[in-house]
């Protein structure tokens, strides 16, 4: 090793750290434009179902609100008259990595306002350090109630409705559709998400109807795309009714073996995210599934001037209708521009403390549904849910939804300033307005 | 620890100019020095281990021992002093290698790497289970305090990153005075032929108990300030994935020196940060690529580019 | 009783399946002392291939039963290509310097490879079910299984039995094993090492991918599938003892007979079974079940 690599060496090692200080000065914000980040995943397993359509409705959705052609009241170019710059990154790796993304994207690239995050483990890494950055952060697809449930957020919002609407409506569709179920399980991937959201569903059911039988649910490992074991398991039991919050490549592939088996003509499957697969497996998707879509989104949303445009141009560039993790991230940001934009009637250039006091408690209504900024003092969104029976349409081989009943937000949601856990557990009480 | 046979200058020099240039950085740069050292000190114990011939697939549990041990003791004791849940967590590290290294120890080359794997991977599978935890979403750790004084978030990061700077430069000089002692030389010895140590009296599984325990603490102690540092904590942190990573760095680095992980460590996080800013739908590739061109053109690690002379010892 | 058939079944099948996607890793770990992390790339590439050379024989409307032939031709073709590449291109490069440092290159081929798959077929899940809706279902006690995954438990076997066969019988094989127990010996009796290498990786590389293309069917082939087979294997030929066709087979009927039953009776601790498995056979076989015997040199 000669002197001339040793020096190299020195000069490579101050390259690798000095390449990561910030080139432009510290946020010298151009009050033209919003340098907005935008966090979904671009590779893993969840890009396909989750990523992507977000990604999607993002660019689409970032380009008409520029150019100032959407349908009132989002009418206006920009937020608060400034031209959005997105930069979209990628929301895979480990929750060090998500949170250090983070960082880097609001230190060092120098986002003002950052709409994101569909894993609720990113989320809870997320919102400390929005906290910490004073940065206006939008989750837009992460369920779990604890964002708002466990601590205050001031620079945190959430529009989408968490994940306990999912399973209280879907308890309440199983029970006025299947009178005579005597027993119900559940197949869910064994993590956060798919234990929570078990654990909704059977504290629901049970309030719904106290003497229903449960047996042993089961939590395969997440990614384990092999289901032949517990297809057998789930043949074998008694279960009417079965509670599934597979997503992804997990929902299809167990979709895929169970059904020549011939288990969802045996059992009623509820499956909270069926809705984004429903283009993909078409005819492959059994009849009679019960699908979720976390909201009144994709097939269930409202015929609007809004919903009509966002249809068309979505499918028209992208080759298929939209899903609703693409509603989720075009209502979020639309919810951000109208917060924006009442921010700027006050004050013309809103800083980030204008823009959080006028989206604390917002309402406002999107693709024909209302959202309340109702929980987490003002924070998080409420919202309707709808829920519906598929049924694939041979003649016109079209996968459409039939027998939808819409659930208002003030059934599903839980009080504001009640733990949704507490609130299932001692019988969701308040419901009021169910259908 | 070729370092030291130099003259015992470099090692302050290195952390002291590091705890300088902390005071100056951006906030950005701290966060992201504080991360760099702390994985580094995994990637130390992992030196130590390689250069016994072993190299241990699963760090990630007592890097995960670590930050939960933090996290929980925040949590339910309401404990939020730096330096006593630095201490826990390398009580809490050492206690577990202490049972585990006495079984593991017997093991060599891949199987230890196996049997090390298992080990993590049962605890991740625990924490995913266990709902109280949090399972795969884990919680939130809140920024630490110091000796009484609770500082506001932004001068957290610096108080933090100061006992980073220390607990690095602590670590790698005490795994440098170990490597220069005789039972520290035992570790190349046992690589090369461990039969010969045996026979000249020299206890070879006491010793690869010591390194193991060592090496342990060391990755708790980053796992710790790591998980106060990211401000949280989830399973994937046991992961093999993440141990994967740790030797990832450690081959970068390169058996060198005891300062070899903290470069390695920078350059890992550097590629990466560059990868995923600017090529978010490649960056896998791109990572993948950049270090394989760097394992290419320096088999020896990065830290072979600092040797000037070749040196008699290993 | 019918729990216990409906154990057996399982974990036949289940064993199948480890065995098929497990072998070609404790082949080229065997001969080349090779942690190969690719082996999780190629088992995607397989998939990969498959799932879209069965879509485009379908949307073509061939013969059915053709496509069966279509996905082993996809994926040794895919395998065969990929692995040349990497042994020729990239691991010849590091024989000789410190067996971890090929961990490394297998691992860095790992992440290119996984984006290579993305680059190539981008994020969507592929479905490649018709070979699978094909075959059916068979009723066993009862209970409807499927006919194409029951179907992998005779393909494992016969897979098995050649490769023991080609070992034990064929001058190749005696070449192999020999190169397995002492390259050095090996070389010096004028034994090509070095084409014996290739062979074996690119054989062990055909079978992570063909292990991918045999599952295409009753999966969603979609981005991220590779990670977790390769701990699933790698835990599999372990507990088998690494270098042993033989010793696989009996690792992944012990792993899969463990899954079913955790499955069926004891659904809690599905997520450890393997580790456990794995663990309980290190501790009391260090080197596994059949590894084969090794010399130790002073």
């Amino acid at each position: 090793m000669t002197k001339f690599t040793a020096k190299a060496g020195w000069w490579l090692g101050a390259a690798a750290l000095a390449g990561i200080v910030p080139v432009q000065q510290a946020a010298a914000q151009d009050a033209a434009t919003v340098k907005l980040g935008v966090v979904t995943f671009l590779s893993g397993a969840a890009a396909g179902p989750f990523g992507i359509p977000s990604r999607n409705a993002a660019e689409l959705v970032v380009e008409a609100i520029n150019a100032g052609t959407l349908p009132a009241p989002y009418n206006s170019k920009g937020f608060a008259g400034a031209k959005l710059e997105p930069i979209i990154i990628d929301e895979n790796g480990s929750t060090t990595e998500v949170v250090q993304n983070y960082r880097d994207l609001v230190q060092r690239r120098g986002a003002t306002a950052v709409v994101g995050y569909v894993s609720s483990g990113s989320c809870l890494g997320v919102a400390p350090v929005a906290e910490e950055l004073k940065t206006l952060t939008v989750f837009f697809d992460c369920g779990t109630p604890r964002i708002f449930e466990d601590e205050d957020h001031h620079y945190v919002f959430r529009a989408s409705a968490t994940s306990t609407i999912d399973s209280t409506s879907a308890a309440r569709y199983m029970v006025s559709r299947y009178k005579d179920m005597k027993a119900f399980t559940g197949i869910n991937q064994n993590y956060a998400w798919g234990q929570d959201s078990w654990s909704d569903f059977e504290g629901a059911i049970k309030d719904l109807k106290p003497g229903l039988k449960e047996e042993d649910p089961l939590f395969p490992k997440l990614f384990a795309g092999q289901y032949s074991a517990e297809i057998t398991t789930l043949l074998a039991k008694d279960a009417d009714v079965v509670h599934s919050s597979f997503w992804g490549g997990d929902l299809e592939s167990f979709v895929l073996q169970a059904d020549p088996r011939g288990l969802f003509q045996k059992e009623r499957f509820y499956i909270s995210t069926a809705e984004t697969a429903m283009f993909r497996l078409g005819p492959k998707l059994a009849d009679g599934i019960i699908m979720g879509a976390r909201g009144p989104w994709g097939v269930y949303s409202h015929d609007t001037e809004l919903n009509r445009w966002f249809r068309h141009a979505y499918t028209d560039r992208f080759g298929t209708p939209p899903v609703y993790p693409s509603y989720q991230m075009a209502l979020s940001l639309l919810g951000t521009k109208l917060a924006y934009d009442k921010a700027a009637a006050a004050n013309p250039k809103p800083g980030v403390e204008d823009v959080v006091r006028a989206f604390t408690g917002l309402e406002f209504e999107v693709f024909g549904t209302k959202i309340a900024m109702a929980q987490g003092k003002g924070h998080q969104g409420i919202h309707e849910i709808a829920q519906g029976t598929y049924k694939y349409d041979k003649a016109t081989t079209t996968p459409t939804i039939t027998d939808i009943v819409y659930y208002p937000a003030e059934c599903v949601s839980p009080p504001e300033g009640t733990k949704s856990t507490d609130w299932i557990k001692d019988g969701m009480k308040g419901a009021k307005n169910c259908p | 620890m070729g370092a030291l046979a130099r003259g015992p200058w470099l090692l302050p020099l290195v952390f002291g100019a590091l705890a300088l240039l902390s005071l100056v950085l951006t906030p950005f740069l701290v966060y992201l020095l504080t991360v760099i050292l702390a994985r580094g000190l995994v990637v130390l114990g992992l030196l130590i281990l390689w250069r016994t011939g072993l190299m241990s697939f699963g760090q990630a549990l007592y890097f995960g021992v670590g930050a939960y041990a933090v996290g929980l003791a925040e949590k339910y004791w309401g404990l939020r002093d730096a330096f006593a849940l630095l201490a826990l967590a390398l009580a809490a590290s050492a206690a577990m290698a202490l049972v585990l290294g006495w079984l593991l120890r017997q093991y060599r080359d891949i199987y230890f790497a196996m049997l090390s794997l298992a080990f993590s991977m049962i605890l991740y599978g625990t924490l995913v289970k266990s709902r109280v935890l949090g399972s795969t979403d884990g919680f939130t750790v809140p920024a630490p305090h110091f000796l009484g004084w609770a500082p506001g978030p932004a001068l957290a990061m610096h108080a933090l990153l100061l006992l980073t700077v220390a607990a690095a430069s602590l670590g790698s000089f005490l795994a440098a005075r170990y490597l220069a002692s005789p039972m520290g030389h035992l570790t190349t010895a046992i690589r090369d032929n461990e039969i010969r140590v045996e026979y000249l009296g020299y206890p070879v599984r006491r010793a690869i108990h010591v390194k193991y325990v060592f090496a342990a603490m060391l990755a708790g102690a980053g796992g710790a300030l790591v998980a106060l540092a990211v401000g949280h904590i989830d399973p994937d942190m046991t992961y093999w994935t993440t141990s994967g990573e740790f030797v990832f760095i450690t081959i970068l680095a390169g058996p060198g020196s005891v300062l070899a992980p903290f470069l390695g460590a920078a350059i890992f996080e550097a590629v990466r940060t560059y990868a995923t800013a600017y090529a978010p739908y490649s960056w896998q590739m791109v990572l993948g690529i950049c270090l394989l061109l760097l394992i290419l053109f320096l088999p020896r690690g990065v830290w072979s580019l600092f040797g000037a002379r070749r040196r008699a010892a290993p | 009783m019918l729990t216990a058939a409906a154990i057996l079944v399982d974990g036949l099948d289940y064993a199948a399946w480890l065995f098929i996607v497990a072998v070609g890793l404790t082949l080229i770990y065997g001969v080349m002392k090779v942690v190969n992390v690719a082996h999780g790339g190629l088992y995607s590439m397989g998939a990969y291939a498959a799932a879209w050379a069965v879509g485009l024989y379908f949307d073509r409307g061939l013969a059915p039963a053709g496509s069966f032939l279509v996905l082993a031709l996809a994926s040794v073709a895919v395998g065969g290509v990929v692995g040349l590449a990497l042994e020729r291109g990239l691991l010849r490069l590091f024989y000789g310097r410190d067996d971890i440092l090929i961990v490394l290159v297998t691992y860095a081929a790992f992440l290119i490879l996984e984006n290579l798959v993305l680059q190539i077929w981008g994020v969507e899940a592929y479905p490649a079910y018709q070979p699978a809706t094909l075959l059916g279902t068979m009723t066993i006690a009862g209970l409807p299984f499927s006919t194409y995954e029951l179907a992998l438990v005779p393909l494992a076997a016969a897979i098995g039995a050649a490769l023991i066969w080609i070992l034990a019988r064929t001058r190749i094989g005696k070449l192999v094993r020999a190169v397995i127990h002492d390259r050095e010996m090996a070389s010096s009796f004028g034994i090509d090492v070095g084409r014996v290498y290739t062979v074996t990786f690119v054989v062990g590389a055909v079978l992570g991918a063909f292990g991918g293309a045999v599952t295409a069917p009753i999966i969603s082939v979609a981005p991220g599938i590779g990670v977790e087979v390769i701990v699933l294997a790698f835990a599999v030929v372990v507990i088998g003892g690494l270098g042993s066709v033989a010793g696989t087979i009996v690792g992944a009927l012990l792993v899969g007979l463990a899954r079913a039953a955790a499955v069926h009776l004891l659904p809690q601790v599905e997520l450890f079974a393997i580790y456990a498995v794995m663990s309980l056979v290190l501790v009391l076989r260090p080197q596994g079940l059949f590894a084969p015997a090794r010399q130790r040199r002073i």
